[in-house]
């Protein structure tokens, strides 16, 4: 069990599943096949990330350095948070990047969205989580790595 | 109110306490969320009013967006100048589409495009040829100048706005650059500083011939992920002048840069505005170091995996034009094609291919000659998006699509082939 402790951007106390990409998640890449097919999960269509493609999200808690990709990132995010197909939480160990950080408050004012949102969790949280773990958010910002 | 931490002016809080409406009100909570994240002190004011938007399709998924476009026209609100929007999704004219895929498109994906568009008149669209990721070329006109701050989305036109016109712009998500639109302000941080705008990575191009662009920057984007990248040795390939040449080239090696990582901001030594004016200075103390040559390039090239579902298919159908291309690049191709046909004996191409640009870019070369030599030969010319085209489930059963473009191979089943390799398949001339 490893505690790390990361900055709050959208609070909530969670438990559950964690899918870990070591790369930058490119978010269009990544929730479009599945948005635009209306599907009631994500699973993750980004070729280019071996670490998390076909994995199913929904509801997980994805641990990502960052995003990267199409500056429709935010709308992206804000859709699958509108659809209630998003991963519970997203969890940075870099700073959050602009598109996510767009996404999440997008998903906060305009949608009500409980999507939880944390950053600055550090190189190595990612080292440690690995991907079917289960991990423990508190609402001050804390994860622990079950 | 919300809880923020940035100054805010007078004008910016009356707006915060409602006074001018409560979508007036959400909108700007928004930018000042999405600030205060990044430790913006204040807001600044967009200088450049005209607004370059990412969402061009009206994806029946998108119900947030709808959503939000009904509250803004409903409130009669308005941005501040006019939009240019990325490309539309569907061109039936020019690209044939079968029933099923026709089905598709109208009913199942791009449902909302007519209401969406009818959103977008009534929010300051240009006109209706404002639709193109490549707004600031001369004959679309939305060109910012050098130090003016957008609010603009799009990740090819953010990285080119700041890159190669100088001006400074964040990666702001879709939503985002309609705000900013709206109030005219946007969060001071990251690329619209000074501080910001500094380099953190040494680039240092070494290879034995001018460098595939695509390739160049998806290796780069790869690399440094968002971070500034400062290349060196790539003005001995592209000279010291941004002519059109050159800026057709820093384009699409942005474009790569921003898709395949996260780039909004680069610097070529001796040749990108900043570069020229301020050398080594942007270069951050401790910057990290990436050497690119043949191998390196090679490696990632072969890194790209082909996602048909047969991957020693031949292509069916090829695409060149994601970013838009320029009129130079239109004029290019056409002479490559009619030399590579001549040469193989052939009057058509050989996969049905279509070249992507803007609608003026496209009024501009229809009034040529060339516009008939290439159509004569088969080839298709659209403003389409290629993306909003191939990526759906029926387009990725019918075709194995070949393109240049390392975007739209990194958001779709595309398979990425050189320059030249695109060309000989075309042309019949070989790996067809």
């Amino acid at each position: 069990m490893k505690e790390f402790k990361g900055r709050v951007l959208a609070a909530g106390n969670w438990e559950g599943e964690a899918v870990v990409s070591h790369q930058g998640v490119n978010t269009l890449a990544t929730f479009q096949n599945s948005a635009l097919n209306n599907k009631p999960e994500v699973i993750v269509g980004d070729q280019n990330n071996q670490d998390i493609y076909g994995k199913n999200i929904t509801g997980k808690a994805l641990c990502l350095p960052i995003t990267i990709g199409s500056t429709t990132g935010g709308l992206v995010i804000q859709t699958i948070c509108a659809m209630g197909i998003n991963p519970s939480a997203f969890l940075f160990s870099e700073h959050i990047d602009s598109l996510a950080a767009s996404g999440i408050v997008l998903a906060k004012v305009w949608e009500k969205s409980d999507v939880i949102a944390i950053d600055q969790l550090g190189e190595e949280f990612l080292n440690t989580v690995k991907t079917g773990d289960r991990v423990k958010i508190t609402e001050d910002g804390t994860v622990t790595v079950l | 109110m919300i809880d923020y931490k940035m100054e805010l002016n007078e004008e910016q809080l009356a707006i915060l306490n409602g006074e001018k409406g409560e979508v007036m009100q959400q909108v700007l909570e928004t930018i000042v969320l999405f600030g205060d994240i990044f430790g913006a002190k204040r807001l600044v004011p967009v200088t450049h009013k005209d607004t370059h938007l990412v969402t061009s399709f009206g994806l029946g998924v998108l119900k947030p967006l709808y959503a939000c476009m009904e509250k803004l026209t409903q409130a009669d609100i308005k941005a501040q100048g006019y939009l240019t929007v990325d490309p539309r999704p569907i061109d039936y004219e020019n690209v044939k589409c079968n029933p099923l895929e026709k089905f598709v498109f109208n009913k199942k994906m791009y449902s909302m495009q007519t209401e969406y568009e009818a959103y977008l008149t009534k929010l300051g669209l240009k006109d209706s040829n404002a639709f193109t990721c490549t707004c600031y070329l001369d004959e679309v006109g939305n060109i910012p100048k050098e130090g003016d701050v957008l609010s603009w989305a799009e990740s090819s036109a953010v990285v080119y706005a700041n890159s190669v016109l100088g001006a400074r712009c964040n990666r702001n998500s879709g939503m985002l650059d309609l705000f900013g639109a709206i109030v005219g302000y946007v969060p001071e941080f990251g690329l619209v500083t000074d501080e910001g705008r500094k380099a953190t990575w040494k680039v240092y191009v070494k290879t034995s011939k001018k460098p595939e662009a695509q390739i160049l920057g998806s290796a780069i984007g790869m690399k440094v992920m968002e971070d500034v990248p400062y290349v060196y040795g790539l003005d001995a390939f592209l000279g010291e002048d941004l002519n059109d040449d050159v800026k057709s080239y820093l384009k699409d090696f942005g474009a790569a840069t921003a898709s395949n990582g996260a780039v909004g901001l680069y610097h070529i030594d001796n040749l990108t505005p900043e570069a020229k004016k301020q050398g080594e200075s942007l270069i951050a103390d401790d910057a990290k170091e990436y050497i690119i040559d043949d191998a390196e390039l090679e490696r990632v090239y072969q890194s790209y995996p082909v996602m048909w579902k047969k991957k020693d298919a031949k292509p069916n159908l090829v695409f060149i034009g994601c970013p838009h291309l320029t009129y130079d690049q239109l004029c290019q191709w056409t002479s490559a094609i009619v030399s590579g046909l001549k040469q193989t004996g052939r009057k058509k191409v050989t996969v049905r291919t279509i070249m992507t640009a803007s609608p003026d870019v496209v009024a501009r070369f229809k009034r040529t000659t060339k516009y008939q030599l290439l159509t004569d030969r088969g080839v298709h010319v659209s403003s389409i998006c290629p993306l909003m085209y191939t990526n759906n489930p029926i387009a990725r059963g019918l075709h194995n699509i070949a393109t240049n473009s390392n975007k739209l191979r990194t958001y779709s089943t595309s398979r990425y082939y050189k320059d030249a390799d695109l060309l000989n398949i075309i042309t019949g001339k070989e790996g067809k």
